[in-house]
Formats: C-alpha cells, sequence, structure tokens
C-alpha cells in the first residue's frame, strides 16, 4: 500500500503531475483578492481566512478530476480493482496522497499569503490549523466525487459542482473556529473539534462510496 | 487447479451482450477466445476477470482436491487489457516495481522480466518513450513480476512485430508448461499442445 502512496506522490511530482499548480493557484486567487476589495488594509485583514480558505478549497479541487479518471484511461484501475487489497484502503491512500501533494503545500505557503493579506500572526495559526485539520476532508469527499464522475471525458466541473456543496460544512466549522481564536467571546475549541470529527469521518465514508462505485460501474 | 465458468451472461448498458459461456480449464492449458469484432470477446474476458459484475451463472477456482477457493477469482488473475496499465510519467523499472509491489506474489525481479522481453536496455526511461511495441513487451513483464495462476489476456500480440510475437509465444508456452491457465483473445496460434477454443457470437 506504500508503493501506491509513493507512486502517488512521483507522478504527482513529475511533470503534468500539477503538485505545485495547486500552490500557483492559490497564490493567484489570494492575488486577485486585495485588487477587487481596494486599499482597505483593515478591510482584507478582516477577510483574509476566508479568502484563504476559498482559495485553498478551489485548489483543492483541481487535481481531483484526475484522481480515477486517468488510472481508468491508462488501464491501471483494473489492477487496482482486481487485487486482494480491500478497496477502501486503496482510494484512501489515493485520496490521503492527494492531499499531501494538493492540500498539504497549500497549509504551509499560508503564512506567506497570510502576510500579503495583512492578517495577524495568530490569525495566521489559527488559519493554518484549521487548513491543516480540514483540507483532507476536502480529498476525501472529493474522492467519492471523483469517482461518479470517472466515466466523463471532462469531469472536472461536474465534480467541483458535487463536491463543493458538501465541504460546506467543512468550511463553516473552519471560519467559525478562526473566529473563535480571534475575537473573544465565540470559542475555538468546539468548531475545530467539530472540523477533525468531520475530516475523521469523511476519511472513511469518502473512500467506501468511492470503492462501491467504483467496484459497481465497471465497464 | 481448474477453473471453471458455468453459464456465464453479462450485461452491459443493459443489454446481455454473452450468454451461457461455460468451460472449465485445468491447470496447463489454454483457451482460445475466437468471434467476430464486437462479438463480445473482451467483454468475456473482462467478465472472468471480475471486471464486470455477472448477469448470472458462476465463476470459480478448485484446487486439485475438489476444494474451491475462497477468495474470489479475480484475486489470482493477470489481466492484461487492450490498454497497457503503465504511467507514462514514471520510469519503466517505477512502473514494473509499483506493480510488483501492489500485486505482492514476487516472481521474477523487474530486471529479469524485462530481459525475458528483450528491453532490459529501456529500464531507466520514462515510459512514454517507448515505441508503442515496446510498450506492449513492458506490459508482458508486468505478468512475469508476480505470480499468478491464471492468465486473461486480450489481443496480448497487438502492435509487437514479429520477432516479439515468438517472443510472446514462448513466454506462453513456458507458463502453460508450467501448469498455467491461459485465456486469451488472438488470432495467432499459440503453438501450445492442450489448446481449446471458445467461439463467441455464433
Amino acid at each position: 500500500m506504500l508503493a501506491l502512496l509513493k507512486r502517488e506522490i512521483r507522478i504527482a511530482w513529475r511533470a503534468g503531475g500539477g503538485a505545485l499548480t495547486g500552490v500557483l493557484f492559490f497564490l493567484a486567487v489570494v492575488t486577485v483578492f486585495p485588487f477587487a476589495v481596494g486599499p482597505d488594509t483593515k478591510l482584507l485583514s478582516h477577510l483574509a481566512p476566508a479568502i484563504l480558505w476559498i482559495g485553498a478549497l478551489l485548489a483543492s479541487l483541481l487535481g481531483l478530476d484526475r484522481m480515477f479518471a486517468q488510472e481508468r484511461e491508462d488501464g491501471s484501475l483494473d489492477m487496482l480493482v482486481m487485487q486482494g487489497h480491500p478497496l477502501m484502503l486503496v482510494f484512501f491512500m489515493k485520496a490521503f496522497a492527494h492531499w499531501l501533494m494538493s492540500g498539504l503545500p497549500l497549509v504551509l505557503a499560508t503564512p506567506l499569503f497570510g502576510i500579503m493579506l495583512n492578517l495577524s500572526p495568530l490569525g495566521i495559526g489559527a488559519t493554518m490549523i484549521t487548513l491543516l485539520a480540514g483540507t483532507p476532508a476536502i480529498s476525501f469527499i472529493g474522492a467519492a466525487g471523483a469517482s461518479v464522475a470517472v466515466k466523463l471525458p471532462r469531469g472536472g466541473m461536474l465534480i467541483s459542482v458535487l463536491v463543493l456543496p458538501l465541504v460546506i460544512p467543512v468550511l463553516v466549522f473552519g471560519i467559525a473556529a478562526i473566529t473563535g481564536a480571534l475575537t473573544d467571546p465565540a470559542p475555538f475549541t468546539t468548531p475545530f473539534l467539530f472540523l477533525c470529527a468531520i475530516t475523521l469521518f469523511t476519511s472513511v465514508l469518502g473512500p467506501l462510496a468511492a470503492s462501491v462505485m467504483l467496484r459497481h460501474s465497471a465497464d | 487447479m481448474k477453473l471453471c465458468v458455468e453459464n456465464m451472461a453479462l450485461m452491459r448498458a443493459g443489454e446481455e451482450v454473452v450468454r451461457d459461456i461455460s468451460f472449465e480449464l485445468n491447470a496447463g492449458e489454454a483457451l482460445v477466445v475466437t468471434g467476430e469484432n464486437g462479438s463480445g470477446k473482451s467483454t468475456t474476458l473482462r467478465g472472468v476477470a471480475g471486471l464486470l459484475p455477472l448477469a448470472s451463472g458462476e465463476i470459480s477456482l478448485v484446487d486439485d482436491t475438489g476444494k474451491v477457493f475462497e477468495n474470489p477469482v479475480r484475486e489470482y488473475c493477470h489481466y492484461l487489457g487492450h490498454k497497457n496499465g503503465m504511467k507514462p510519467s514514471l520510469s519503466v523499472r517505477e512502473n514494473l516495481d509499483f506493480w510488483q509491489k501492489f500485486m505482492g506474489e514476487n516472481l521474477l525481479s523487474v530486471e529479469e522480466a524485462l530481459e525475458e522481453v528483450d528491453l532490459s536496455h529501456t529500464i531507466d526511461l520514462p515510459y512514454y518513450y517507448l515505441s508503442a511495441g515496446q510498450k506492449r513487451r513492458v506490459a508482458i513483464a508486468r505478468l512475469l513480476v508476480s505470480d499468478r495462476p491464471i492468465w486473461i489476456l486480450d489481443e496480448p500480440t497487438s502492435g509487437l512485430d514479429a520477432q516479439s510475437v515468438t517472443l510472446f509465444t514462448s513466454l506462453a508456452k513456458a507458463f502453460v508448461e508450467d501448469d498455467g491457465i491461459l485465456i486469451a483473445a488472438t488470432h495467432l496460434p499459440l503453438g501450445l499442445d492442450k489448446t481449446k477454443t471458445l467461439e463467441i457470437g455464433s
């Protein structure tokens, strides 16, 4: 199973894999926002957590359409499905690899982009930790979405439409936790724990849904 | 070891493509599946490989004492379809190494398997560098890195030149003579002693 993780990471690093594309896309979204908002640093720092979260959300969606469609195109999916490994575990690994190469770089890039958006050090810390806890859920839900659209030649758009509504709870609790960290009466721990719970829950449900979908949609 | 397929029927897009497929293959026997284009050869092979849900019928693998293997038959199969199942951006070694680790039951090392298909010199090249025939041979090398008692091959020699076809038939022959079970959709004579034929769509 570790061989699968290693292979996924290798593919993502090589040309066309798109590990860096996500970070660049994130950078592009974050850079465009100050132009839209105008030269109001106070408003910008107020909006910064939301901008970072939405940027991370959109960047995480980028590679999803390739997660299973490419495996199917080159014939690897048949062999992945045929072996004795629990299929759910195979797809958990694929989703986890997707997070490692798309979500984790965004978390690491957050301090830099936080400074660009005039976010306080505490705000940067809170955004980083909520992104770290929340972005895996996007990859796991995305795995389920990607399995539905595996046969479509241009499935990317459909996957985004399927996945975005499902990640709204992640966004809600992520932002609530950051607000809790930055303003006094609101709690940080409660929404943060909810966020962690969502990630753990989807880490089981997402790969499970994908395995059921791909086992029975064979052609 | 014996592979039994009884009254297999397969549906695709709500329509029955093949029906009443029955055959038995003992260890050391080969089955050549023939039929016109579109008659359902590939569908049949995918059905045996467990890649299509069966509409009816049963596939089972029985050992010499008559005991049925509990795991699904697909776990004992190598499947080589029209597509090679290799990642273009990885090198030949990385591709085969991954499949060996993922499939388990190591047989030949990656180097030895590539030597068998006469491609030792390409081991560190990215897979997309290779010609179509060489790509097919790498896919054939995949059959050699993990031990599976059943090979299911769909047009295994497509894209191969005459020399590579000879190479492939000798590999297939060695596999069958070593008590393997081979099912292939092919127009070429495999040169095997015990070959059964299954005509589809007649």
